[in-house]
């Protein structure tokens, strides 16, 4: 199995990934969204032939008492408002600063405001949810390999899993710093909602691969190195991760195209993550085991 | 009936419930209101538009073993305000009362169909403040009138009720209903108010200090009568007449007995969607869903070809059993929630791919047909057992995290997970099974093989 071979180069191209994706999030870092920081977005569109330029709504705006606001047009006669979180009573003042700019009617279409409170309270919820998920798979991981303690221990599947989807959720974190640079996407709650998502599908990749491991062991008796099992078996399951593979990237690939703007970054940031989540789960987690399996060896002899 | 009959027999059965299901879905959907039949999808605010309100109850100053009740109350004000307002199915939810030190209640309210935030924000947090106001010393009705006929000349600031009545203890707390009247001789709308024991005593006392002078009756900081005290009121019951019209008494006795809120709350969070909004990101979910099928079931009929076949009608039968459980349950549908329902899709084929993929295996290994299909589901099930047990313990984990919207997307993920669990199996193998094919040779490793072999 080519991958068994070049291990260390895959599993280079994995580490390197990470490490790149580790500095993108630390600078120049993710944007995060108002979901997590508090803040205004506001978005509504003016009757056809009525929207005042950005200008001119800017400055009605500023002479209403709000200085600090991002104005931006979408779609044909949309506009996109972003700024601190306010009270009612400056909503209400903007509602008639915005109708005040145009002769035309306004409609608003969505007005999402978010206190700094319940930002930082998801922020920490969504750190736990993650925290809590990959914990979870790996205690399980544990129990559903029980009976496979050799010549790896269960629980060290467990581990690689981890490892594994930590690269899940690293790499297309980095990959969404340089997405966000592109097109002004923001970190929010679908964003990770696609982590999740990716995490729940790298491991089903990953215990794929391990099940096969598992019953290739089962049926050896002693013939065929740790190595030449594992390669047996991605060789066995190879077809199968990439079909499955493509499959939800073409459902995703709908996504992006029909699915309307609402989840177009939520699914580009699942595409990357269900490319990184196979390849994580092919050419990362079994190379792993391969090392973990020789360090074993090495430190206790008399076990073949 | 030989076997292969009883198995055709079981899949014209799924056949036949999967249709059912499949015009259930779409009658129960366009069907009259009153039918027993009629199960709309519910659509979350995100896709129907409304408005989504997070408020703070402020629990510093309730015993830590009241305050759930207290926020309950809260809730239940709040939801006797919203249905004054004639909201349809609104949504009023304590999300949580605080523990040990916190001090802090949350409460979600949701207003399908309202885009006025405004609007819906003033309502819930008027706080309808009724008070009864004594004369300040030295206020005749003519100091007050000279003072108005002063303002109107435009000497002095606008008129306030503090310049001539002071506050007494009685307020609307001590209310114990209101009720909506009409004088018998003009026919004159009027709020008749009914005191609780503790409030008639009150009243009793303010009317016995102040015959022959005027109690001022407040409302929002403003009087709307003040009427001159004959005698000492003894048994609790006050009227309120004159500044009306039906509709307005009418409201105001809608508030009055809804009350006042329990506790301080503050906004903290809110999201208002235009309807216009929401049906556009529902034809693109429906359509990214049309065509990512679409997409799917050609790649599976080209690559796995009978079995790509039959994979394609078993996922038909699973997307109308999960369609129809979003119906019945009812799960409340957002734009997440479509993408977690899409992404299960995923999960489905997974699971099909899995099963043929050792199929093909055994067969190259010279089993026979039938031996290749025992063998194929046989040793599928641990991988597909395990995969999707995580991907059920990633969904149960978002869907404790209380956010509406990971929310959505956990449920319909979980159900779509379940649900391929047995579709993928049972549904799948029964097909299989029913077209009767056996053997082995190059006709049958060409139908039951893949790829570009």
């Amino acid at each position: 199995m080519f991958i068994v071979r070049h291990k260390n180069i895959f599993l280079g191209i994995g580490l390197f990934l990470t490490l790149v994706s580790l500095g993108a999030i630390v600078r120049p870092g993710l944007d995060l969204g108002i979901d997590f920081s508090g803040g205004t977005l506001i978005e509504f569109s003016y009757q056809a032939g009525f929207q005042p330029s950005v200008e001119n709504l800017r400055e009605t705006l500023a002479e209403a008492g709000f200085e600090r606001v991002i104005v931006q047009p979408t779609g044909e006669n949309g506009i996109l408002l972003r700024l601190p979180h306010i009270s009612d009573a400056d909503r209400q003042k903007i509602s008639t600063a915005l109708s005040n700019a145009s002769s035309g009617s306004v409609t608003l279409e969505n007005l999402t405001s978010i206190g700094p409170v319940i930002g930082s309270e998801l922020k920490r919820k969504s750190i736990y949810a993650i925290t809590g998920v990959i914990l979870l798979i790996v205690l399980y991981i544990t129990y559903a390999f029980r009976k496979v303690s050799q010549p790896v221990m269960s629980w060290k599947y467990g581990l690689i899993a981890v490892v594994t989807l930590l690269h899940d959720v690293i790499v297309p974190s980095g990959f969404y710093v340089l997405y966000s640079s592109l097109t002004g996407a923001e970190v929010d709650l679908l964003f990770v909602t696609a982590l999740m998502a990716v995490l729940g599908f790298s491991v089903h990749d990953t215990i794929i691969v391990f099940d096969r491991i598992r019953e290739n062991l089962a049926k050896n008796v002693g013939r065929d190195s740790f190595p030449e099992i594992v390669g047996k078996s991605l060789r066995e399951t190879f077809t199968r991760s990439v079909t499955t593979s493509f499959t939800v990237v073409l459902t995703l690939l709908a996504l992006i195209f029909f699915g309307g703007p609402q989840t177009v970054h939520f699914s580009v940031l699942l595409l990357v993550g269900i490319i990184a989540g196979t390849y994580s789960s092919l050419c990362i987690a079994s190379p792993l085991l391969i090392f973990m399996e020789a360090r074993q060896r090495r430190s206790s002899p008399r076990r073949s | 009936m030989t076997g292969t009959n009883r198995v055709r027999f079981v899949a014209i059965l799924f056949l036949i419930v999967g249709l059912t299901i499949g015009y259930f879905n779409y009658y129960s959907d366009t069907v009259s209101e009153d039918s027993a039949f009629f199960f709309p999808f519910k659509l979350g605010l995100d896709l129907a538009g409304g408005t989504h309100l997070v408020y703070r109850g402020d629990l510093s100053a309730i015993d830590s073993g009241e305050r759930g009740a207290s926020m309950d109350a809260l809730r239940d004000v709040i939801e006797r305000r919203i249905n004054i307002f004639g909201v349809s199915e609104p949504l009023i939810q304590v999300e949580s009362s605080g523990r040990g030190d916190d001090t802090e209640g949350r409460l979600i309210v949701e207003l399908p169909g309202i885009t006025d935030i405004d609007q819906a924000v003033a309502l819930i947090g008027a706080t309808p403040v009724l008070e009864f106001r004594t004369e300040r010393e030295g206020t005749t009705p003519e100091s007050i009138n000279d003072r108005i006929t002063q303002f109107e000349n435009g000497i002095g600031g606008p008129v306030t009720v503090d310049e001539f009545y002071v506050p007494t203890a009685l307020t609307g707390r001590f209310l114990e209903r209101a009720q909506l009247d009409f004088d018998p001789l003009s026919g004159e709308p009027g709020v008749s108010l009914v005191f609780n024991s503790e409030g008639a005593k009150l009243f009793e006392k303010i009317t016995e200090a102040n015959i022959g002078k005027t109690v001022a009756i407040v409302l929002d900081g403003s009087i709307i009568s003040a009427p001159v005290v004959r005698e000492a009121i003894r048994e609790g019951k006050a009227q309120i007449t004159g500044m009306f019209t039906a509709e307005d008494a009418k409201v105001l006795v809608g508030r009055l007995n809804a009350g006042a809120l329990p506790i301080p709350i503050e906004l903290l969070g809110s999201q208002t969607v235009g309807a216009s909004l929401g049906a556009g990101a529902v034809k693109g979910g429906v359509r990214a869903g049309l065509i990512g099928f679409a997409l799917v079931a050609a790649f599976l009929v080209l690559w796995y070809r009978v079995p790509g076949f039959v994979a394609i009608i078993a996922l038909s039968i699973y997307t109308m059993i999960v369609l129809a459980i979003f119906k019945l349950l009812p799960v409340t549908l957002t734009a997440a929630g479509i993408a977690g329902f899409i992404l299960s899709i995923g999960m489905a084929v997974d699971a099909n791919i899995l099963i043929f993929e050792r199929m093909k295996e055994e067969l190259s290994r010279g089993r026979t047909l039938e031996e290749a299909m025992r063998e194929g589901f046989a040793r599928a099930w641990p991988s597909i057992r395990d995969s999707n047990v995580s991907s059920m313990i990633t969904a149960l984990v978002l869907f404790t995290m209380s956010s509406s919207l990971v929310k959505g997307f956990a449920l319909t993920f979980g159900i779509g997970v379940l649900v391929s669990m047995f579709t993928a199996i049972t549904v799948t193998r029964t097909f299989l099974y029913s077209l009767g094919m056996a053997g082995g040779g190059s006709k049958i490793a060409f139908l039951f093989g893949s790829g570009i072999r």
